[in-house]
């Protein structure tokens, strides 16, 4: 009888929105604990945690994906408006932006050719088909751009999500390294490239470990090549004749 | 009550940008219009409103969470993951290491030339 209602209530949990709700803000809570004691390796980045926790979670339940979002897209929608929000980090530093306003145009377009051109190019060398290789071409910009692009495109957009993701991750581990190496100290430069490369998680990453001036540039850099991508990104693959 | 003009005047500007990206059909996104939009209003109106600054900035904090219902969705595309993993991988990092690379040698080299004006206003 017991184990009969506790069924129940799981049958009726299981497919509320608020299961899933739940489940993805106690995910991040455990995730962001578990990468504290890991030290606070890039690694193990928060969100790739929460995400591989919950993907494990509904492996184990037997959910999919549809169920899920539907409690997860609260906070998928509010992705919307954080976007928006961008506005307010970019007005805060517009004296420096108007001061950078050169290097910035230059450094935009030619670091989303870049992206673009050795995304493409590395996947297309190494063999990759063309579904994965037009999903690989927007990875460098924040993702309801992304999705937005590689939907256009022909790609897969969740497919573009879960990648634009991992480069963010990769971005927050090579970034530091590659301004040690080549003894980038500015934060400005720090921040607008690990804005251009890694969207989101490097602006997040710029505001939690250099400043908020890097944050603001980074946050700016993620605006200004989001917008230039989506307009640069469908010649530039018709060009490579995809 | 701050919280929720905050929350309109974003929903607001997404919203307008969500009009001007259908009306026009433009291929950008209308959240990244509606950030110029905000922006604009925000550099005519000359400062950020309380109420805007609290969601807004409080929104920017958690942003990595935001990220986490589409990350999930790699759980549909495991099978042409698998297949693929190891040029997914390769092309990720390779791609990643050199946009950040190009980026910050382009913007040091262009920055620089700029250098006495800068220090002219420091």
């Amino acid at each position: 009888m017991n184990t009969l209602g506790l069924e129940q209530i799981w049958v009726y949990l299981s497919a509320s929105p608020l299961l899933h709700l739940f489940a993805t803000l106690l995910a991040f809570i455990l995730a962001t604990y578990i990468n504290r004691w890991a030290g606070g390796t890039p690694l193990l980045h928060p969100v790739i945690v929460t995400i591989a926790l919950l993907i494990g979670f509904l492996l184990f339940t037997g959910t999919d994906y549809a169920t899920y979002f539907q409690g997860a897209q609260f906070l998928h929608f509010l992705l919307g408006p954080a976007t928006v929000a961008l506005a307010i980090p970019l007005y805060d530093h517009r004296e420096r932006v108007r001061r950078m306003l050169r290097p910035i145009v230059i450094g935009t377009i030619t670091g989303v050719a870049t992206a673009v051109i050795s995304a493409v190019g590395v996947a297309m060398a190494l063999g990759a088909n063309t579904e994965t290789v037009l999903s690989l071409a927007p990875k460098s910009v924040t993702s309801p751009i992304a999705m937005g692009i590689a939907e256009k495109l022909g790609g897969i957009p969740s497919l573009t999500a879960g990648l634009v993701l991992i480069t963010g991750v990769i971005g927050c581990i090579v970034g530091p390294w590659i301004f040690r190496l080549t003894r980038i100290t500015d934060p400005t430069i720090q921040g607008y490239s690990m804005g251009l490369a890694a969207h989101g998680f490097g602006t997040a990453y710029c505001f939690a470990s250099v400043g908020a001036v890097a944050g603001a540039f980074s946050g700016l850099a993620m605006g200004v090549s989001g917008l230039t991508t989506a307009f640069l990104l469908p010649p530039l693959v018709h060009l490579l004749g995809l | 009550m701050s919280l929720i003009i905050g929350m309109c005047i974003l929903l607001g500007c997404q919203f307008l940008g969500e009009v001007i990206s259908r009306a026009l059909s433009l291929p950008v996104p209308g959240p990244v219009l509606g950030m110029l939009v905000l922006l604009i209003g925000l550099l005519i109106r000359g400062s950020v409103p309380a109420s805007l600054r609290v969601i807004g900035e409080g929104l920017l904090k958690y942003l990595t969470l935001l990220f986490v219902p589409a990350g999930v969705g790699l759980i549909q595309h495991f099978g042409l993951i698998r297949q693929e993993i190891w040029i997914l991988i390769a092309t990720l990092i390779a791609s990643t290491s050199v946009t950040i690379l190009v980026t910050s040698q382009i913007l040091q080299r262009t920055a620089r030339q700029r250098q006495p004006a800068k220090e002219n206003e420091a």
